[in-house]
Order: C-alpha cells, then sequence, then structure tokens
C-alpha cells in the first residue's frame, strides 16, 4: 500500500483517490485525499474528465445560434437555465425585443427546471448520506416535470427549445392547465420530503455544523446561488441584477440562519434549495396567471446573426448559482471568444478549504450540499 | 426422529441434522432477497422486480444467484490470496455454525448445550475477524477503510449486545436457549398475555430496545452499514469481490440477520411458542411461530433500511460508549433489582 | 453605484493616468486597458477602497488575439456591496505572456487563472499552483488560441485530429 511519511508530523498518512468512478462524486470527479486515519488532511480536486472543448467550438460554429445545443451539455441537469443565458446575452447583444409570450414560456420552463434541477441535487444529497427512498420520491417529481418538458419540447434532458429572440415552437394547449396541475400536486411533496428527509434527527446530525463556509469566505471564491444563500447572504440575480422578466414577479429570497447548526454548514445550502422550490412554485403561479394566450413565440430577426464588435458579460441565476457568458464579437457570424463562467466550477474550487479536517463522510456531504454538475465544471 | 436416525447410521443423523438449519438459510435468503426488493419497491412508491418467473418476479433472487455462479473470480494481482479466498466462507461459515443452538421448533435443535448462548455469541464474533480479513486481504484501500470501521463498530456493539442478552438470562436463569424458550410457554401473564420474557420484567423492554439497535449495527444494517457503506467507501470490504464469493458475503450477511433476529425471538418473545397457547401449538407449528417472529423482526430491519439515513463513524462510536452500553448496564441492574424484590 | 467611466476616473486620480485606458465596443460593455504591471495594485484598491468594494471576481477569461499578437486576460468585477461592475483588461504579447496573478485578492482567481493558462497559455506570476486543470499535464499546445493545431498522438493513442 501506498503510503507517505507527513513532513510536519513524522505521521503515516495514506494517499486515497476518491474518484473518478466513485459513487458520490456526482460524475467523473476525482479527489485526492490525504488522510490520516479517516481525517482528511488535504483534499485536491482533479477535473478536466467531462471536458468538451465547449469554448473551442462555440468559436468554431459559423452561427451564434449553433451554439445553443452546446450550451445544454454543459449542465445536463438544468439545461433550460443554460441555454436562458445564452440567449439572453445574444438577445442583448443584438439588442432584440423579445415577445411577451415568449418571456413567460421561457420564465415558466426555467422555474420548472430549477425545481427538477434541485429535486435531483436534494435526492442525490439524500443519497449520499445513505437515505435512499427520499432520492426516489425525488425522482417520481421530477418525471413529472419532464413529462411536461417532453410534451413542450419534445425532450427529456436536453431541450434546445430557446431560440434567439423566440422559441423553438409554441407549447402545446394543454401547456397551461398541466403545469398548474402539477404545481398543485407538488406542493404537499415538499412538506412530505422535510418530514422524511429534512428534519430527520440523522440527517441533521451528518449535516448540521459540517462543511462551514463562513460569508466572506464564499465572497472570496465567488460563490453564489444556494451555496451563497447558505451562507446567510440574500443575493439572488432575479432580484439583484433582474433579466427576463423576474421583476414583475413577487417572489422571497430563502437564506441560510444556522438554524440547527452553524451558518453555512450542509444544512443550510441543503434547506435554501428546498426553500427555493416553494418560491419557483410562486413564480410558476404568478407567470402561468400572466401568460399571454395568444401571440408569436419568435420575433422578426435577421436570419443570419452578426452582432456589432463589441463584448458583453451576462449573468442568470441558475440552479446551481451565477452562470456568465462572455461573448466577444468581433463582427463576424460566429464568435470570437465565448467564455462560460460555470457556477460549480467556482464551488468546486472552495472544497478543499471547507473540507479540510473532516471525515471521509463528511467529504461526502460536503461534495453533495454544494451539489455540482461535473458537465458544468469541465465544460 | 433424530434417535430413530442415530440407531440407523450416525453420520447420516448428524449430516441431515446439520442440514436443516443450511436448507432454512438458503431458501430464506432467496425470499429476504426478494422481499427486500419488494419492500424498498413499496416503501419506495414503485414496483421492485416484476418480470422473472411471472408472478411478481419471485425468480428474481434465484436468476441472480444463477447469474453470479457464472460470473469470473476476480482476485486483484497484489491481494493476499488465501485470505481474499477464505474470508467470505469463513464469514458465512461463522454465521452458519452459529445456528447450531437455534431451537427452531420444540423437535428441533442443532445442539442441546448447556452454554448455548455463550457458544453464539462467541461464534458470531468470527464474523469481525472474516471482514477485516477480506478488508485487508484486498490491498484495496476503500476495502481496508471499510474493515478496520467495521472491526471497531462490530467490536464496540457486542458489548451493549452481550449485555442486554445477559439481562435476559439473569431472568431466565439459563444459557441454553430450548430451555428459555420451554420456561416461555404459556398464556397466564395478567391473565391474557404470552408468558414471553419480555412481559416477564418492565426492564426487558427497554433491553429489547437497546439489544434491536445493537442487532442492527451487529449485521451492517441502515443506518449502521458503515462497513459497506456505498455512498462513502464503494462498498467497504467487499469493494473487490465478484461472483460467487461475493455472493457468499451477501449470504452470509442475511444469514446473520436472521441468526439475530431469532436470537431476538428466543429471548423476548418465547421462541417456538404459539401466542395462543396451545392453539396451533405443536412441532410443525413451532417452526411457523419461530419463523414468523424471527421474520418479522427482519421485516422491522429491512423497514428501517429503506427510511433513515446513515450515521457517521464517530457518531457511531458515540451511540455505542456514551449511550448503549452505560444503558444497557443500568439496565442489567435494575432488572436483577426488580427479580430480587418481585 | 458608480458607472465605468466614473470608476476609471476615480482610479486615474489615485494611479495617475499611465497605464491606464478606456475603451468601448460598438455594443456591450465598456473596460479598462490596465498595464500588466499594475494589476495587482490596482485590483487590491478595488477591493478594499470604501467607495469600489469589489469583493466579487465573477469570472476570469484568458483571450488570444492573432492580428495583434498578444494575448489578454478580461476581468470581471463586482460589488454586492455597492452594486457596480466595471471590466477590466490586461494586454501581454505573447512570446512573454506573464501576468501577475490575483489569487491572493480574490480566491475565484485560483481555477479560473489554471484554466487561462491550460486553454490559452498566459502566465501568471506568483500562482501558488501553476499548472493545467482542465487537460492532462503532458498535454502540448493551448487549445484555445487560434492557431492551434491538435496534436496527433496522446501517449500513444491517437486524438481523432
Amino acid at each position: 500500500m501506498m503510503e507517505v511519511i507527513s513532513k510536519d508530523t513524522g505521521k503515516r498518512e495514506m494517499v486515497i483517490n476518491m474518484g473518478p468512478q466513485h459513487p458520490s462524486t456526482h460524475g467523473v470527479l476525482r479527489l485526492e485525499l490525504v488522510l490520516d486515519g479517516e481525517v482528511i488532511k488535504e483534499a485536491e480536486p482533479n477535473i478536466g474528465y467531462l471536458h468538451r472543448c465547449f469554448e473551442k467550438y462555440a468559436e468554431l460554429m459559423d452561427d451564434y445560434a449553433k451554439v445553443i445545443p452546446y450550451t445544454d451539455r454543459m449542465d445536463y441537469v438544468s439545461a433550460i437555465n443554460q441555454e436562458h443565458g445564452y440567449v439572453i446575452a445574444l438577445e442583448r447583444m443584438l439588442e432584440l425585443e423579445v415577445p411577451e409570450r415568449v418571456e413567460y414560456i421561457r420564465v415558466i420552463m426555467a422555474e420548472l427546471q430549477r425545481i427538477a434541477s434541485h429535486l435531483l441535487g436534494i435526492g442525490a444529497f439524500g443519497l449520499d448520506l445513505g437515505a435512499f427512498t427520499p432520492f426516489l420520491y425525488c425522482f417520481t417529481e421530477r418525471e413529472k416535470i419532464l413529462d411536461i418538458f417532453e410534451r413542450a419540447t419534445g425532450a427529456r434532458l436536453l431541450y434546445n427549445y430557446f431560440a434567439v429572440a423566440g422559441l423553438m415552437r409554441d407549447v402545446h394547449p394543454e401547456f397551461k392547465t398541466e403545469t398548474s396541475d402539477f404545481v398543485k400536486t407538488f406542493r404537499p411533496k415538499i412538506k412530505e420530503l422535510n418530514d422524511l428527509l429534512s428534519y430527520n434527527s440523522i440527517f441533521i446530525k451528518r449535516t448540521a455544523n459540517i462543511g462551514v463556509l463562513p460569508e466572506k469566505v464564499a465572497f472570496n471564491y465567488g460563490a453564489s446561488g444556494p451555496v451563497l444563500r447558505g451562507s446567510g447572504v440574500k443575493w439572488d440575480l432575479r432580484k439583484n441584477d433582474p433579466y427576463s422578466i423576474y421583476d414583475r414577479f413577487d417572489f422571497e429570497i430563502p437564506v441560510g440562519s444556522g438554524e440547527l447548526g452553524t451558518l453555512g454548514d450542509c444544512w443550510d445550502r441543503y434547506i435554501v434549495r428546498v426553500r427555493e422550490m416553494e418560491q419557483s412554485l410562486r413564480i410558476i403561479e404568478q407567470a402561468l396567471d400572466g401568460m399571454p394566450d395568444e401571440g408569436d413565440v419568435m420575433a422578426a430577426i435577421p436570419k443570419r446573426i452578426r452582432p456589432k464588435e463589441g463584448e458583453i458579460y451576462t449573468r442568470t441565476e441558475t440552479p446551481r448559482g451565477e452562470l456568465g457568458y462572455y461573448i466577444i464579437s468581433d463582427k463576424s457570424a460566429s464568435a470570437f471568444r465565448v467564455k462560460a463562467r460555470a457556477p460549480s466550477f467556482v464551488h468546486l474550487s472552495m472544497l478543499p478549504a471547507i473540507s479540510k479536517g473532516s471525515l471521509i463522510a463528511d467529504m461526502v456531504a460536503i461534495v453533495g450540499s454544494i451539489d455540482i454538475v461535473l458537465g458544468e465544471v469541465d465544460r | 426422529m433424530t434417535e430413530y436416525l442415530t440407531n440407523i447410521n450416525p453420520v447420516a443423523a448428524i449430516l441431515i441434522h446439520a442440514a436443516i438449519p443450511l436448507t432454512i438459510i438458503l431458501v430464506y435468503a432467496l425470499v429476504a432477497i426478494w422481499g427486500e426488493r419488494k419492500i424498498a419497491g413499496f416503501i419506495q412508491d414503485r414496483l421492485g422486480p416484476m418480470r422473472v418467473g411471472g408472478w411478481h418476479g419471485w425468480a428474481q433472487s434465484i436468476a441472480d444467484l444463477l447469474k453470479l455462479i457464472q460470473k469470473e473470480d476476480i482476485i486483484p494481482t497484489d491481494a493476499s490470496r488465501f485470505l481474499f479466498k477464505f474470508a467470505p466462507f469463513m464469514m458465512f461459515a461463522a454465521s452458519y455454525a452459529a445456528f447450531a443452538v437455534i431451537p427452531f421448533s420444540s423437535a428441533y435443535i442443532g445442539s442441546m448445550v448447556n452454554i448455548g448462548v455463550f457458544y453464539l455469541l462467541a461464534v458470531t464474533s468470527v464474523l469481525t475477524l472474516s471482514v477485516i480479513m477480506a478488508g485487508w486481504a484486498s490491498n484495496n484501500k476503500w476495502s481496508l477503510l471499510g474493515g478496520m470501521r467495521s472491526a471497531a463498530q462490530m467490536v464496540s456493539y457486542e458489548v451493549p449486545t452481550i449485555a442486554t442478552v445477559l439481562t435476559v438470562i439473569l431472568v431466565a436463569g439459563s444459557l441454553n436457549l430450548m430451555t428459555v424458550t420451554e420456561m416461555q410457554a404459556g398464556n397466564d401473564t395478567l391473565g391474557f398475555l404470552p408468558n414471553w420474557l419480555i412481559f416477564q420484567n418492565p426492564f426487558l423492554i427497554s433491553a429489547f430496545i437497546i439489544f434491536f439497535i445493537s442487532i442492527l449495527a451487529e449485521s451492517h444494517r441502515v443506518p449502521f452499514d458503515l462497513p459497506e457503506s456505498e455512498s462513502e467507501l464503494v462498498a467497504g470490504y467487499q469493494t473487490e469481490y465478484s461472483g460467487m464469493r461475493w455472493a457468499m458475503f451477501m449470504l452470509a450477511e442475511y444469514a446473520d440477520m436472521l441468526l439475530l433476529s431469532l436470537l431476538g425471538a428466543v429471548l423476548f418473545f418465547g421462541g417456538w411458542n404459539s401466542p395462543f397457547g396451545d392453539f396451533m401449538g405443536g412441532p410443525l407449528w413451532g417452526y411457523f411461530w419461530f419463523m414468523l417472529k424471527g421474520l418479522l423482526l427482519v421485516f422491522v430491519m429491512m423497514w428501517i433500511r429503506w427510511t433513515l439515513p446513515r450515521y457517521r463513524v464517530d457518531q457511531l462510536m458515540h451511540i455505542c460508549w456514551s449511550i448503549l452500553i452505560p444503558l444497557s448496564f443500568i439496565n442489567l441492574v435494575l432488572t436483577a433489582l426488580w427479580e430480587v424484590i418481585f | 453605484m458608480k458607472q465605468p467611466e466614473e470608476i476609471f476616473e476615480y482610479l486615474k486620480s489615485e494611479f495617475g493616468e499611465e497605464g491606464l485606458g478606456f475603451s468601448t465596443g460598438d455594443i456591450g460593455d465598456p473596460w479598462i486597458l490596465i498595464d500588466a504591471a499594475l494589476i495587482k495594485a490596482i485590483s487590491k484598491f478595488l477591493r478594499d477602497d470604501p467607495e469600489m468594494r469589489f469583493n466579487t471576481l465573477m469570472c476570469l477569461s484568458g483571450v488570444h488575439y492573432p492580428k495583434e499578437e498578444e494575448l489578454g486576460v478580461t476581468y470581471h468585477l463586482h460589488s454586492t456591496e455597492l452594486h457596480q461592475t466595471v471590466v477590466l483588461k490586461v494586454r501581454v504579447p505573447i512570446e512573454k505572456p506573464n501576468v501577475p496573478s490575483v489569487e491572493t485578492i480574490w480566491k475565484t482567481a485560483d481555477w479560473h487563472e489554471r484554466e487561462a493558462f491550460d486553454m490559452v497559455g498566459l502566465i501568471f506570476d506568483d500562482h501558488p499552483n501553476h499548472k493545467r486543470i482542465l487537460l492532462p499535464d503532458d498535454w502540448e499546445g493551448h487549445p484555445l488560441r487560434k492557431d492551434y493545431v491538435q496534436q496527433e498522438f496522446y501517449q500513444g493513442v491517437t486524438t481523432g485530429a
């Protein structure tokens, strides 16, 4: 067995590879752990196993619109939100007006996707801690959302549904009733989930006071989304830097309060996701009320997209946090440079800082609580 | 029956005698694995296995077994070959051997020894050894961690298990499980309850709770399944095993679960005694009642597995050493006091 | 809340006109062009000054400009306290692509700088862990350069180039 002698203490330590094929690394992530018994002395994430050259492809495509399917494949758990960010960036570059109906459908889709993504994150988090059943309960609900997506977009995971200043196709006529039915049936399920998992005393024991991320560190590392809100910061781009039509809706930003442990621990990050699902339901309800029944789903835009020279950085709130697209245009038909700032990439980079001195079992909890998707980390 | 056989052919008598628990274990394992999947499916709002064999996928475990037999038996290059190969069989042998002192019915007990409980606890300690053996011999770091966790866990939880068993023995006054069962016959407690030990002394109820928690940990069930905790240690000490050897681990684990549940049934719930006094009594009904009580406890274990998350390794130790062990000893003293006073 | 122009003026009053420039494209965000030698001092100032308070680095991107034979780094900063945003840019010649690391100021830069090194070939001085991040350590070339040619074999295996 491979062993190293620590320089400082002279103690024998063990280097262990967690991943790339490990049940709890949420994809192909490799963590190089230096262990003393089961206590983690050092942790170094090794990434790149899923690198698919998104940025290079975005430059090589001869049309800006051809990049949209690739954005789906970054964070395959919340593909709609990835498309949303990209099309918003293009619309801002081209200074295009988006039809009202399109905006509403986009918001409904994005929020449904947020719920689906959180359900997966929560379920997988429970699974990491040995709770198998909540995972399947979450998946049952997620399945219903995917059914709605399938009828509206034709796909269940990678949709390619949003287009520049429009949508690929209009939603089907029963979309509204189907979605509001789902909203009604889903509300009680959140309570069920809370009873089964969130306030389970073993679950609390495993997550409270673990992987504490103080507010200052969170800002310094550029954390965003539920991870930042779990540290008690009221920061949500839908409110703080509104895009699309999010300024029209009334919803709260749930933040962690350290009610069962320290502020910014795994439980706080977890419960923020649960409460966000309720807020997403509120947004969906309001959007369903406000959505015009008739209207175009595609604005009149030139066939070839050629933005003027310049660059833009747009950011949107995906289920995982701030997704930024930095696009440089040089007046040609393809982008000069597209850089995707992925929230998971940023969150994973703080793993060594918050996992030092914890046990292997805690490492699993921490990785689960920051809810990374490796497709987005590696792009 | 035994005496009759022994007179004809002693060797055949021993073999037949030994075959009875083995048959029970094997049939039980097939049913329990299928049952666990069905129970999991029921708890999780899904169907579980539905295809193999037609009716509710009853043949699923048999199909799995056939698959496992055909699988390649992989042994890592740098593994300690003998120990690696030997560990699963040793584990199963230990669980199997322990069945010798379990009275399945008034007509059948493997070996009528006077130190039955003592023997059972001694033999099941070998399980710990085989788990460490498997973890170490695999030459895999995850296996090693699993093996070490298991050693710590099983050695620790043996203490409260033994303390609660001792509590029962104190009341029963015998180490022979057959004798313990026989004294629980009848239906006179408070006029209507069966004479089961759990109704004999209020402190035996708390003893049962401690006992049940401890056997959950002893048999590596959730929330104490740390030695093989899938999401942390890949598969713990079983990581490098495949095919038939892995199946042996699985079998041993299910056998262990049954063994400890049956022990619980003997010690607290009257063993093979019918809950209705003489009604539905007799040796054959004895098998039925005994297995039913054991399987009910197994069912509760499965139910818990599909409901709760898992403890962390230090929390597990904390529960054992600072809660269960003191409580079980206090309980022992209180039981003794109750026995002296009443 | 300050506009980028005001931030630029503010920086000029603090650091002088030397090594600072302001420009904008036909569309989109304007940016402040900064001399590579100044970036660390300016970053620290932007983070700590009570009127700036840029506490987060949203994004750090490496860019290859083939026409000018230059490499560039773009820093997108945001202040969550004062709700202001600014874009900083640094350009360095491709032969000597050294930029001081801002890892000590915003930890976000740690991995982003490694990515910029990996993809474009920028070298960040004083970075504590300066190695490739997405590609294997022994990969040849930097894929996001415009003139990048993929190597034919990697450790004896064809790459499909």
